[in-house]
């Protein structure tokens, strides 16, 4: 069963301008990798070189962010929505 | 007293005030809370102009601003403390004498200055409340530090397009930002609004949730967005509200902090000087002028003037004869140039047309060159009649 997940705006670039994706997979850790087989363009933009997810991008369960849950080993189910939350700078132009 | 009797408001004050004053979230003993308050908006800016006109408008006391910039004329198509007349003119002057005249009891006190590690504290130290309107993450990040050392709240917006986040960071046992974001993207990864765009009114909803949160935490009244991150979609007119946790971890507002004075934040969001972000510069001769471009289109020179700005912006204004392939579009549409060994390549201002002319070379365009200063250079320097944006 696929989960959705939310696509903030400055990443829709990265996924064909689609707000919402979806994806298969048990923890959240499976279902950004199938995501990221289908938009290649968004894992740099979400995992380091190393292959662990960037610290200023913060994935969500429902409301809860999962670095308070089990981390990418957070169970999902096709109930669950995941949201991908991006920090985000703007206000004054500079 | 006052003349009327009233402990510290004036007839006209009463007048003026009277919408709050019958209010018992308010009332009179608000009102005076109010007035007594100082709160401090980092920026003039999308963001500010909503916040200084309601703090002002409500009888916030105290105004601080903090400013070091122009009003342009394409600011004004959101920054609504701004108008037309002011352009040209400071950013502080043009609010303080709007919100002077908006509400005289208020005192609008101007700080302009770029907030730095050196001046943040004690500026800090005068007001009750910081509300951020910055742009950039090197403010954002000195803004939360010097918040939590000074034991500010943090009245937290940010936009981008036409999605917004709000909360309240920085209260006594409330998390801060680095408990969201411990670090920033590296430069270059996150677009700017400059580059992104952003709709008008999207930061008066925002600055205005902002608005309404100082107010409450002066007030001390109503529920906070405190431990709440609150994410507005302008498109989908939805709100969306997440937990945020204070993270015992966190380097400055955790348990065992290690960050206790402010650092070099442009070092911490990997921004130098001598590299500026996002931008992969070329070797300088590697680079046309704007001089040079127009000498080879006047005389029929055969290369190729490629635009890789958004479609958007090729509306507004061209180079004549230029070709449009957005950066974004660039390594799928690579073909579109084949037997193309003499490219010049421009954007709006050279950083993208910079990115590209590396993308190009990569893929064996070793001829392609960047525009130096884009097509704003092209308009400053050889045809002044088309619209800059």
């Amino acid at each position: 069963m696929a989960t959705k997940i939310l696509i903030p705006t400055p990443l829709r670039s990265y996924t064909a301008k689609r707000d919402v994706v979806e994806a298969e997979g048990a923890t959240v850790g499976e279902l950004l990798a199938n995501m990221t087989e289908q938009y290649t363009d968004l894992r740099k933009h979400l995992y380091t070189n190393e292959g662990t997810l960037r610290s200023f991008v913060n994935i969500y369960v429902n409301d809860d962010d999962i670095r308070y849950l089990e981390k990418e080993q957070t169970p999902v189910t096709s109930d669950d929505t995941v949201s991908i939350i991006p920090s985000v700078a703007g206000g004054r132009r500079s | 007293m006052t003349s009327n009797g009233s402990p510290g408001l004036t007839n006209e004050e009463v007048a003026r005030y009277s919408r709050h004053l019958i209010m018992p979230e308010v009332g009179m003993e608000g009102q005076l809370k109010l007035k007594a308050a100082r709160a401090l908006c980092i920026g003039a800016g999308g963001l500010g102009s909503p916040v200084a006109l309601y703090l002002a408008a409500a009888g916030v006391g105290t105004i601080g601003i903090v400013d070091f910039d122009e009003v342009d004329y394409s600011n004004l198509q959101r920054q609504i403390i701004h108008g037309t007349p002011d352009v040209g003119r400071s950013k502080l002057e043009s609010a303080k004498s709007r919100l002077n005249a908006l509400n005289p009891e208020v005192e609008v006190v101007t700080h302009e200055m770029a907030l730095s590690s050196q001046n943040a504290l004690g500026l800090f130290a005068d007001y009750d409340l910081v509300v951020d309107g910055t742009d950039n993450f090197p403010t954002r990040y000195l803004v939360n530090d010097a918040c939590v050392i000074q034991g500010k709240p943090n009245v937290y917006g940010s936009i981008f397009r036409f999605e917004g986040q709000n909360s309240v960071f920085a209260t006594k046992d409330g998390p801060c930002y680095r408990c969201l974001y411990p670090e920033p993207p590296p430069p270059g990864l996150v677009p700017s609004c400059a580059e992104g765009g952003v709709l008008g009114i999207l930061p008066g909803v925002v600055g205005t949730l902002q608005a309404t949160e100082a107010v409450k935490l002066i007030l001390g009244a109503g529920e906070l967005l405190i431990g709440r991150f609150l994410i507005f979609d302008a498109l989908k007119m939805k709100f969306r509200e997440l937990k945020l946790r204070k993270d015992p971890d966190c380097p400055v507002c955790g348990e065992h902090p290690t960050v206790t004075e402010l650092i070099d934040y442009e070092q911490f969001c990997g921004i130098t000087s001598s590299s500026p972000p996002a931008v992969v510069a070329p070797e300088v001769d590697d680079e046309a002028t704007v001089e040079e471009l127009k000498m080879r289109i006047d005389r029929l020179d055969s290369f190729m003037l490629l635009d890789v700005r958004e479609t958007q912006e090729f509306e507004i204004c061209r180079i004549p004869g230029s070709v449009l392939i957005p950066l974004g579009e660039l390594p799928s549409r690579l073909s579109e140039l084949e037997g193309r060994s003499d490219l010049i390549v421009h954007c709006k201002s050279g950083a993208r047309s910079g990115k590209a002319v590396k993308l190009l070379r990569e893929a064996g365009y070793i001829g392609a060159r960047n525009l130096k200063g884009g097509i704003l250079a092209w308009i400053d320097r050889i045809d002044r009649s088309l619209p800059k944006y």
